[in-house]
């Protein structure tokens, strides 16, 4: 057999993760049962606000089959629901507690939970707990004044602020000042799998288990056992398939403490599956902001100043991310471009409806359709083309690394690496943007609504500071990579299989990798933020190439030939000099490393090795999106007739799997420019708890998209080169999409929320009919 | 709650069961019959997840109670390929990256095959059509529609 080495890392090969799930034999949480396991339902508030009186559980007691049902005062001990990254002093006083104790704040918030043997019998108990609530008056609005939380608390729980340079000076002196006022609607992750949870108690050995976790279990771990007033050795977590996560699974819910606590309590396991309408009432929300945002401009466009006051509806209580995306709001706004000076402010406000938090570019698809809104204004106001008043503002390439003195995730910003002008270029050629201009401009003058637009933007990702592997080789050849990282059907085993097959010489289809697995692995950072790829697969490099040396040096001398002298490809160490002569199994190499084997000599036992990655700063990738759009007067729909995404990854691992996330996530964008949202009356009544509320972009709605992947700006930032590619196709389509219905309507300023629903977009052209003096 | 008898074949094997007459059959076939590739994503009859064949006929088994499977020949995604090669829909979807979390997938590959056993000539219209009653969160559809049109190709070959 001949040998040679290929190259895995950026091969778009087929996934580790299909074959089972292809064929019905995933395990998704509610999939799995224990034994005399109890099912669990939750009561919830059917109001908004109000003062809890009283519950009343006898007759659902009194129900066959019913085991437990608990109020605030069964589980007195437990402590409200903590933030991630720990003690956040002035937000304290505003976490959720695990069941509602005097107030409810949102329709269905937990308040009492019932055990029963069975899940149908679970419900119709969960039916008969009457609730006695005192309604008391709403605020469904961040922006109206902020009332009462609790006695002596405000509903502003916070405000945070970010900025730098003479915003003053900047505003006095300016040629102009563009000014806007933009709403995002509340939507979000809303994963095909619902929430679910196991709790279960081990009493012989002392471990609390809970099975279903997802994205941060290691995170998730240490929280709970400090509300639980456990230590982290006797607590674990397992993921399972996760049926999407998107940011808002895997957050620790009321749901989550309660099954441990029974499980701990009852000695019995405890399932919790929620069903639709719960996830739609419950799990977290998310981008309801709106910006009052103003520039001040020189002459020639450039950006001396912004100014950005925005609400920030944060739902009924903060959530584990605690302020993330208000701060990340702050942070990245100014997203490419070059900037004089920037004051943000954020209102923090809790108003009743469901809490939100981190959903898939959390912070950045509000402040991408903001900034951009902005600078199509500002384009229009001076008579500039809205590609000249990018070009004269972005960051040039020979400027990298940019730092401006603002955070995103605690962490200051410095782009790494980036050639934002190049891909604009690239993309208008690509779109043949004059030659667009002028024939959209002829179907314009025929009648049709026809419009195109664009949005530029920054990414970030790989957060760290340190995520760790550990890669082993059996002495059957398979290799197992040991991880903290999470799945959430990103393809995650996948990448980590290309890059540690790649680096090893190994067999990609003998790799096996694990994750979301506490017991297995003392650290991890999981999934969120885009940050898997970055700082696990550099982890997994790192205990790879360790592994590849320990290899190299032992077969050397079973093979009487230095280590130099050999090669790994396939799962085979053979003679680079004599690819066609006697090669050797990694697997027999394992097998002489094995702690009894002679042939070890004095190295350590095993085929194996830890490697640790650290990064100071994180990644920004970067991109531009563009959008045609034709617009039906009569319906209101709106109808993409192309769309352009155009992307640099820094290095792509799977280009395959990276096009997959772009054109998951675009899709989801397109859903939050167009169709979903979540609506409230003016009780605070969710009015979108179904999925025939709550509109999702189907195949008939989702067009077909390009995309133009590049990898001109490798990160200097890791040695594998890559930036992450989980947000790209989701953030600036809010953006594209606006400044092309802007253009359809030849009128700026005219789209000032999002989502631009048939409803919406009707009342844009009867506005715009009244403008122009035409009739309606 | 009484339990009353419910007999049917599912995936090849015969079933006798006593089940609460309220009990869905998408409940029935995951937890009463353990085959659990079948999956829930709203029980409300819109995102298709839990589609399945029951006598050559797709339909949504979280709207269906148990007891309206009487007698009835069902199959799910498990009755693919049991264990041995992939059906040429299943292959179609791993190569052309239609999934993503897989949650979707089980009642994306019934929905494709019910379709195509009854239509293996559909048109791309025809299809984009039928496939767009089912929801998916994570690919964004354009993989699917590829290999459900490759699937298509893929069975009629295999027929062939
Ligand atoms: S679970 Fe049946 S259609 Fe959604
Ligand atoms: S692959 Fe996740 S919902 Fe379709």
């Amino acid at each position: 057999m001949t040998e040679t080495r290929q190259p895995i890392i950026g091969q778009s090969l087929t996934r580790l993760e299909d074959p089972p799930l292809v064929r019905g034999k995933g395990r998704f949480v509610a999939d799995v049962s224990f034994p005399h396991q109890l099912h669990m339902r939750v009561v919830r508030s059917p109001l908004a606000h109000g003062r809890l009186l009283g519950i009343r559980i006898k007759a659902a007691l009194a129900l066959k089959g019913v085991h437990a049902i608990w109020t605030a005062q069964d589980i007195a001990d437990i402590g409200p629901i903590d933030f991630r990254e720990g003690k956040i002093e002035k937000l304290e006083p505003y976490r959720q507690p695990v069941l509602a104790q005097d107030y409810v704040r949102y329709v269905g918030e937990p308040v009492a939970v019932v055990f029963a043997e069975d899940a149908y019998v679970a419900e119709d108990a969960a039916d008969l707990v009457e609730l006695d609530i005192e309604e008391l008056p709403v605020i469904v609005e961040a922006d109206a004044p902020p009332g009462v939380f609790a006695p002596g608390l405000s509903t502003e729980a916070a405000i945070v602020t970010q900025g730098f340079g003479d915003v003053e000076g900047a505003f006095a002196s300016a040629h102009a000042i563009i000014s806007l006022d933009l709403q995002m609607g509340r939507h979000s992750g809303v994963p095909l799998e619902t929430r679910g949870a196991i709790g279960l108690y081990d009493s012989a050995r002392d471990v609390l288990e809970l099975h279903g976790a997802a994205k941060v279990p290691h995170k998730n771990r240490e929280s709970l056992a400090r509300m639980l007033g456990r230590t982290t050795t006797t607590l674990h977590l397992f993921e399972y398939h996760v049926g999407g996560g998107f940011g808002i699974r895997g957050e620790i819910y009321p749901e989550d403490i309660l099954v441990l606590v029974a499980a701990l309590r009852l000695e019995r396991p405890v399932k919790w599956i929620e069903d639709r309408r719960e996830h739609l009432m419950c799990a977290n929300q998310s981008r309801q902001q709106r910006h009052l945002i103003s520039a001040a401009v020189d002459a020639q466009g450039r950006l001396l100043a912004i100014r950005n006051e925005f609400y920030h509806d944060q739902g009924a209580y903060p959530r584990t991310h605690a302020l993330r995306i208000a701060e990340t709001t702050c942070g990245i706004l100014p997203g490419p471009y070059h900037l004089g000076a920037y004051s943000a402010t954020g209102y923090y406000r809790l108003t009743n409806k469901t809490p939100c938090a981190t959903y898939r570019a959390p912070g950045r698809y509000e402040t991408n359709f903001v900034r951009e809104r902005l600078l199509d204004a500002i384009a229009e106001r001076l008579g500039m083309s809205r590609v000249d008043v990018r070009r004269i503002n972005l960051i040039k390439k020979e400027e990298m690394p940019y730092a401006r003195p603002l955070s995103v995730l605690e962490d200051d910003v410095s782009y790494d690496s980036g050639d934002y002008e190049g891909l604009l270029d690239q993309s208008l050629k690509a779109m043949d943007w004059d030659a667009l201009q002028e024939s959209l401009k002829a179907r314009r003058a025929k009648g049709e609504i026809v419009g195109a637009g664009f949005a530029l933007f920054i990414e970030k990702s790989g957060l760290g500071p340190t995520d760790g592997a550990h890669v082993n080789v059996d002495t059957d050849g398979v290799v197992e990579v040991l991880t903290g990282g999470a799945s959430v059907g990103q393809g995650f085993e996948t990448v980590v299989g290309q890059v540690c097959a790649d680096i090893l010489g190994a067999d990609y289809r003998k790799v096996r990798v694990v994750h979301g697995r506490t017991e297995r692995i003392e650290f991890g950072i999981g999934a969120h933020a885009s940050r898997a790829t970055v700082m696990t697969a550099n982890a997994v490099a790192v205990a790879a190439a360790k592994v590849r040396a320990k290899a190299l040096d032992m077969a050397a001398e079973l093979m009487q030939a230095q280590p130099g002298d050999l090669d790994i490809a396939n799962g085979l160490v053979f003679r680079r000099d004599a690819p066609h002569g006697p090669s050797m199994k990694l697997g027999a190499v394992a097998s002489a490393l094995r702690p009894m084997a002679k042939t070890r000599g004095a190295r350590e036992p095993g085929l194996s090795a830890d490697g640790w990655f650290e990064s100071e700063h994180q990644v920004y990738p970067y991109g531009n999106q563009f959008a045609v759009v034709k617009i039906d007067p009569a319906t209101g729909a709106i109808a993409i007739e192309r769309y352009l995404i155009a992307y640099d990854i820094g290095k792509a691992i799977n280009p395959m799997l990276v096009r997959g996330q772009i054109l998951g996530g675009f899709a989801q964008g397109l859903g939050g420019a167009i169709y979903e949202e979540f609506l409230y009356d003016e009780r605070g009544e969710p009015l979108s708890v179904s999925f025939a509320d709550y509109l999702m972009p189907t195949l008939s709605e989702t067009p077909d998209v390009e995309v133009l992947l590049t990898e001109d700006a490798p990160s200097p930032r890791n040695p594998l080169g890559i930036k992450g590619a989980g947000e790209s196709g989701i953030a600036p389509v809010g953006a594209a999409i606006a400044s092309a219905v802007e253009d359809a309507l030849q009128c700026t300023g005219l789209v000032r929320q999002l989502p631009l629903t048939p409803q919406r977009v009707k009342a844009m052209l009867k506005e715009l009919q009244s403008r122009r003096g035409l009739p309606a | 709650m009484s339990k009353t008898p419910l007999h049917f074949t599912l995936n090849g094997r015969a079933f006798d069961l006593e089940v609460e007459p309220r009990r869905t059959l998408i409940d029935v076939i995951r937890d009463d019959c353990g085959f659990t590739g079948t999956h829930a994503g709203c029980e409300h009859g819109v995102c298709g997840a839990c589609t399945i064949i029951v006598n050559g006929e797709t339909v949504r088994s979280c709207l269906m109670f148990g007891f309206q499977a009487e007698g009835a020949t069902i199959r799910t995604v498990e009755s693919l390929s049991q264990g041995g090669p992939l059906h040429p829909l299943q292959e179609a979807f791993v190569e052309h990256h239609a999934l993503q979390c897989g949650f979707c997938t089980p009642g994306f590959l019934m929905l494709a095959v019910g379709l195509l056993e009854e239509n293996p000539d559909m048109d791309e219209a025809a299809m984009r059509d039928a496939l767009s009653s089912n929801l998916c969160r994570c690919t964004g559809y354009e993989n699917i529609l590829k290999a459900v049109k490759d699937g298509a190709q893929r069975m009629k070959a295999s027929h062939d």
